[in-house]
C-alpha cells in the first residue's frame, strides 16, 4: 500500500453546448497523500467540478476523462458505477457547502448517519444508531441523544455542518474531499468547523481536500496549495511558501489581500490576462 | 438566400443596435426554442387549423346543413356525402363539426375576456396596496378556489337557466381566482420597483400607473396561464354542453351532440365519437401548445 | 443552581410550545379557515338561490292560488324577511343538515344525498387509488429519466389523458371493453338479479357484499366498477403523474440529492426514499385536489355510466328544476372540498418535520 491516496493525471471535464464544448476541467493532475490540499479558485474555476470528477458524480452530459485516476490501487477510469457506490463514503467521501441544503429536509439527522453506517457495514437498527451516536459525540456534539431526533431545519448552520462531517466520516474514508466547507457559515462558527474537520483528519490519518474560493484559509490551513483558473492548475506550491508564486494570477489574487498592520489606501485590483485561458503546455 | 442569412443574422445579433431589434430577436430565440420542441409545434398546428376552420366555416361547409334534418337519411355511415356520417336527425356530421369549431372558439374566447380583467383587477389592485384590502380580496379569491369548478358551474347554470351565455358565466365565474392570484404575485414583486416610484414622484394617478406600467408586466405570465387554461375550459364547457347546459339544440355544439349520440352508440358508435374526438384533438392542441410554451418561458428564466 | 434550574425550565416551555402549543395553534387557524370558506360557500349557494327566475312560491302554490294563499305561503317561506336574516336561517338550517325536501323523490334532501353518495366514494376510491398507485410511479420515472423516451412517452400519455372529454372515454370504454370485447359488465352498479341481495352496511357495494360473504355479488359488481373506475382513475393518474414528474425534478436537482450519492446510496435509494420523501410534502395537496376532481369527474362519469351516486342525483334533480337537491349536492361536494383542505393542512406534519414546529 503506498501513501499516495489519489492520484489523478490530466483530468477533462467537457460538459457539450449549444456552442461547442464547454471545457470546466482542463488536464488537471495532482496527488494527494496523507496530507491536506488545498484547491483554490474563483466561482467557474472548475474546483468544484474537480471535486466531483474524483467522486464520479458529474451528471450527465458532462463528460469526464484522464490519463489516469486512482484512488490508492483502485483504477476508477474501470470502476463500474455499482463498484464506484461501494467506494463512496467507504473510502471517499464529500462535505458539501451548505447543511442547509444538503441534508434531507425529511429525515433526522441521527437516521442520516446511521444510513451511511448500514450502507457500508452490516448493522442492526440498534447498533448502526449507537454508531451515529458515537460520531455525533466524536464532532463535539455535547447531547448526541437529542440531536439524533433533530431536523436539519432544527440544528444551527455550524451543528449541521459537523452533522454532515459525521455523516461522511462514519464509514471511514481514507480521503475527504470538502467543498467549500465553511463558506455557508457564521464567521463565528467557521473556525469551530474547520479546528473539528481537522483533528478528525489528523487522528485518523486522513487525507483532505479543501476546496475554497478563499486563500488565506487554505494558505493557513493547508499543506500544499493548488490555485486554479479557467479550468486549468495554473500554480502548486506549499502553503508556507506561497509568497513565492509565479503565476501573475495567483500573485495577483495575493496582492488583493488586505494585511493587518500594513495600512493601504486602496487594495489593488487583479487584473486579468487573456493569455491565461490559453491551454497550458505541459512541461 | 443571402438574404434570409442576413436576416438571421440581424436577429441573432448578440449586440442589437436598436430596441426593434432587441425585441424582434428575443421573439426569434423564443421561436427557434419553440420549434425544436416537435409536440408543442403539432399543438400549435392543431389550434391554428381550428381558428381556420371555425373562420372559414361557410366555405368548408354548408350552412344550412348543419341544421338540415333528412330523416330519410339518418344514422348513415361514412360515405362521400357524408365524410363523417349522419345523426339520429339525418343531418350531416361534418357540417356540425366544422361549425361546431366556431360555438367552441366562442366559449374560450369569452370566458378569456371575462377572466383575464376579472382576475387582474382583483389581483393587480391587492399586490398594489397591500394590507386589509389584499387580504380581503385574496380571501374571497381563496374561497372560490376551494369550490369544485364543475359543480359550481353547474349550480349556476341550474340557476341562470341552460344556454351558451350562462355556461361562459358559470365558467368564468369558476375559473378567475388563479389569475387574481399570479396578478398578485406579478405585481408584489413589482410594486417597489423604481420606475413604479418614478412614475409616482411624476405624480401619475394609481390607476395610470396600474394600467401602463404594472399592467403590461403582467400579461405575459397571464397569457401563458391561459393557454394552458384553454384545455381545461374546453372540456369544461363540453361537459356542461354534454349535461345539456350548454349551447341548447340545433346549435351543433360538440358535448352536446356526443350527449345526442349515445343513445345509439352501440349500433351507430360514429354519432357520439366523431364529436367527442373533436373536443379531444382541441384540447390535446391547447395542452400541447401550452407545455412547449411553458417548456420555452422556462428555459429562458432557468 | 439555580442558573440550571432556570435553563431547564426554558427547556421545558420551548419544548411545550413544540409538541403542545404549536399543534393547538395550527389546528386553530386551520379551523378559522375553514369555517370562513364554508360561510363563503353558504353564501354562494344562497345567492344562486335567490338569482334563480323560478319564484319559489309559485312552484309551490301553482300560479292559480288567490293572493291571499301566496302571502301566506310566502311568509312560511321567510321569504318576506330581510336577506341577511334569511341568509341566517339558511345557514342554521344548512348546520342542521337540512337542506329541504327534493320535489324529484319527496324526501329530505339530506337522506337522498346519504343514501347516494357511498355510490360515488367507492367509485372514487377505487379512481384514486389506481391514479395515485400509477401516477406516482410514473411520475418518478419520468423524472428520473427526463428527457429519454421513457420520459417523452409518459409525458405524452399523461397529456393524453388530460385532453380527454371524460365523458366521451366513458362511451368510448363502453363501446369497446363493454359491447365489443365483453370483458366487463355494462352500465349499472350491479345485475339486476343480485339487487337487493346484500344488506347495506357501508353502502359500498363491493365492501357489503364481501362482509356478507357474497363472492358472486362482490365479482359482478366489481365487474361493473372496473370500467368506470379505471376511466376516472387515469385522468387522474395523468394529472398526478405529471405533478409527481415536475416535483421530483424540482428535488433531483437540490444539493441533498447528492450528498447522499456521495455517501454511496444506490440511486434507486437516493430516488425513491430521499426525493420522493420529499415530494410526498408536495403531492399531499395534489392528491386532495385530484380525489375532489374525481367527484366532479363523478358527475359526468355517473351520467355515463348510469352510476346511482351523487353525479346521476345531481344530474337527474338539475333537470327536474329540484333546486333544493343541487344546491344541497352542491354544499355536499363543497364540504368534502373543504373537508380535505383540511386533512391535508392536518397531514402536512406528518411527512414535513418542518411544520411541526411551525406556529
Amino acid at each position: 500500500m503506498t501513501d499516495t491516496l489519489l492520484t489523478v493525471r490530466n483530468l477533462r471535464v467537457t460538459y457539450p453546448g449549444d456552442d461547442g464544448d464547454f471545457r470546466a476541467v482542463r488536464n488537471v493532475s495532482f496527488s494527494v497523500g496523507r496530507e491536506r490540499l488545498g484547491i483554490v479558485g474563483e466561482s467557474g474555476s472548475g474546483k468544484s467540478t474537480t471535486g466531483r470528477a474524483i467522486m464520479g458524480l458529474v451528471p450527465p452530459p458532462g463528460r469526464v476523462e484522464a490519463d489516469a485516476l486512482r484512488l490508492g490501487e483502485t483504477d476508477l477510469l474501470k470502476t463500474s458505477e455499482r463498484q464506484f457506490r461501494r467506494l463512496r463514503g467507504r473510502r471517499i467521501a464529500m462535505v458539501l457547502q451548505d447543511p442547509k441544503y444538503s441534508l434531507d429536509p425529511v429525515m433526522s439527522v441521527g437516521q442520516q448517519i446511521a444510513e451511511t453506517h448500514r450502507t457500508h457495514v452490516r448493522a442492526g437498527q440498534r447498533a448502526a444508531r449507537q454508531a451515529a451516536l458515537d460520531m455525533l459525540a466524536a464532532v463535539h456534539i455535547r447531547d448526541p441523544e437529542r440531536v439524533y431526533n433533530l431536523y436539519p431545519h432544527q440544528v444551527s448552520g455550524g451543528m449541521g455542518q459537523r452533522v454532515m462531517i459525521a455523516m461522511m466520516l462514519i464509514a471511514g474514508p481514507d480521503l475527504l474531499i470538502a467543498d467549500e466547507p465553511t463558506s455557508a457559515l457564521d464567521v463565528t462558527v467557521q473556525q469551530q468547523v474547520l479546528v473539528i474537520l481537522d483533528e478528525m483528519v489528523r487522528s485518523r490519518g486522513m487525507g483532505l481536500i479543501l476546496i475554497s474560493h478563499n486563500l488565506h484559509l487554505v494558505s493557513a490551513f493547508c499543506d500544499r496549495v493548488l490555485v486554479m483558473y479557467a479550468g486549468q492548475v495554473v500554480e502548486t506550491c506549499e502553503a508556507s511558501r506561497l509568497g513565492e508564486a509565479r503565476h501573475p494570477y495567483t500573485q495577483g489574487l495575493l496582492a488583493a489581500l488586505p494585511e493587518l498592520g500594513h495600512r493601504r489606501a486602496e487594495l489593488p485590483q487583479l487584473r486579468r490576462d487573456p493569455a491565461w485561458l490559453e491551454d497550458i503546455v505541459p512541461a | 438566400m443571402s438574404e434570409a442569412i442576413t436576416l438571421r443574422a440581424w436577429l441573432l445579433d448578440p449586440a442589437p443596435a436598436s430596441r426593434r431589434q432587441a425585441r424582434f430577436g428575443r421573439w426569434f430565440r423564443a421561436w427557434l426554442a419553440f420549434r425544436r420542441n416537435g409536440l408543442a409545434v403539432a399543438g400549435l398546428a392543431i389550434v391554428l387549423l381550428l381558428v381556420a376552420v371555425a373562420v372559414f366555416a361557410p366555405l368548408l361547409a354548408d350552412r344550412q346543413a348543419a341544421t338540415f334534418q333528412d330523416l330519410a337519411q339518418r344514422l348513415q355511415p361514412a360515405s362521400w356525402a357524408h365524410p363523417f356520417g349522419t345523426d339520429e336527425l339525418g343531418r350531416d356530421i361534418y357540417t356540425r363539426i366544422v361549425f361546431g369549431a366556431r360555438i367552441t372558439l366562442t366559449i374560450v374566447g369569452l370566458v378569456s375576456l371575462i377572466v383575464v380583467p376579472l382576475g387582474l383587477g382583483i389581483g393587480m389592485p391587492a399586490g398594489y396596496f397591500g394590507g386589509v384590502i389584499d387580504k380581503v380580496l385574496m380571501r374571497i379569491t381563496d374561497i372560490f378556489l376551494a369550490f369544485p369548478r364543475l359543480i359550481l358551474a353547474l349550480a349556476f347554470a341550474a340557476a341562470l337557466g341552460p344556454g351558451i351565455e350562462n355556461a361562459v358565466i358559470a365558467i368564468a365565474l369558476t375559473a378567475w381566482p388563479p389569475y387574481a392570484r399570479l396578478a398578485r404575485a406579478e405585481t408584489l414583486t413589482r410594486r417597489r420597483a423604481e420606475f413604479i416610484e418614478a412614475a409616482q414622484l411624476q405624480g401619475a394617478s394609481t390607476a395610470r400607473i396600474l394600467g401602463t406600467q404594472i399592467l403590461p408586466l403582467c400579461l405575459p405570465s397571464v397569457i401563458m396561464r391561459l393557454t394552458l387554461d384553454m384545455a381545461g375550459i374546453i372540456l369544461t364547457a363540453a361537459g356542461l354542453g354534454f349535461l345539456g347546459l350548454g349551447a341548447q339544440p340545433p346549435a351543433p355544439e360538440w358535448g352536446a351532440m356526443v350527449s345526442t349520440g349515445r343513445g345509439v352508440l352501440l349500433d351507430q358508435w360514429w354519432v357520439a365519437t366523431v364529436p367527442g374526438l373533436a373536443i379531444f384533438i382541441t384540447s390535446l392542441g391547447f395542452n400541447l401548445l401550452g407545455d412547449g410554451l411553458r417548456d420555452v418561458s422556462d428555459s429562458r428564466s432557468a | 443552581m439555580s442558573a440550571t434550574a432556570s435553563t431547564g425550565r426554558t427547556e421545558i416551555s420551548a419544548e411545550w410550545g413544540r409538541r403542545v402549543a404549536a399543534p393547538i395553534r395550527r389546528v386553530a387557524s386551520v379551523l378559522g379557515s375553514v369555517s370562513l370558506t364554508f360561510l363563503g360557500l353558504t353564501v354562494v349557494t344562497f345567492i344562486i338561490g335567490r338569482v334563480i327566475p323560478i319564484d319559489p312560491v309559485l312552484a309551490i302554490v301553482g300560479d292559480k292560488a288567490s293572493r291571499e294563499v301566496y302571502d301566506r305561503v310566502r311568509e312560511q317561506l321567510g321569504l318576506n324577511k330581510p336577506l341577511l336574516v334569511q341568509y341566517w336561517d339558511y345557514l342554521m338550517r344548512v348546520l342542521h343538515g337540512n337542506f329541504g325536501t327534493s320535489v324529484m323523490t319527496s324526501r329530505p334532501v339530506l337522506t337522498d344525498l346519504l343514501s347516494v353518495f357511498p355510490a360515488t366514494v367507492e367509485l372514487s376510491i377505487l379512481a384514486l387509488i389506481i391514479g395515485v398507485a400509477g401516477g406516482i410511479p410514473l411520475g418518478v420515472v419520468a423524472a428520473t429519466h427526463r428527457g429519454r423516451w421513457q420520459d417523452q412517452a409518459i409525458r405524452f400519455g399523461s397529456l393524453l389523458g388530460y385532453s380527454m372529454p371524460v365523458f366521451w372515454l366513458g362511451l368510448v370504454g363502453l363501446l369497446a371493453f363493454y359491447a365489443k370485447l365483453g370483458w366487463v359488465n355494462g352500465p349499472g352498479r350491479i345485475d339486476v338479479a343480485f339487487d337487493d341481495m346484500v344488506t347495506p352496511v357501508t353502502g359500498m357495494v363491493t365492501i357489503d357484499s364481501l362482509i356478507a360473504g357474497e363472492y358472486e355479488v362482490f365479482w359482478n359488481a366489481l365487474s361493473h366498477l372496473v370500467l368506470p373506475a379505471s376511466i376516472l382513475g387515469y385522468i387522474s393518474l395523468a394529472y398526478v403523474a405529471r405533478m409527481t414528474r415536475s416535483f421530483m425534478l424540482g428535488q433531483l436537482r437540490q444539493e441533498y440529492v447528492l450528498a447522499t450519492l456521495a455517501k454511496g446510496l444506490s440511486p434507486w435509494r437516493v430516488v425513491w426514499v430521499h426525493a420522493l420523501g420529499n415530494v410526498w410534502v408536495q403531492l399531499l395537496t395534489v392528491i386532495a385536489l385530484t380525489f375532489g376532481s374525481l367527484l366532479e369527474g363523478a358527475v359526468l362519469t355517473e351520467t355515463v355510466f348510469a352510476w346511482p351516486g351523487l353525479g346521476m342525483y345531481m344530474k337527474n334533480s338539475l333537470f327536474a328544476a329540484d333546486l333544493n337537491a343541487v344546491l344541497g349536492g352542491t354544499v355536499v361536494i363543497g364540504i368534502v372540498y373543504i373537508g380535505l383542505n383540511m386533512l391535508t393542512d392536518l397531514l402536512y406534519p406528518l411527512v414535513d418535520p418542518r411544520a411541526r414546529d411551525q406556529r
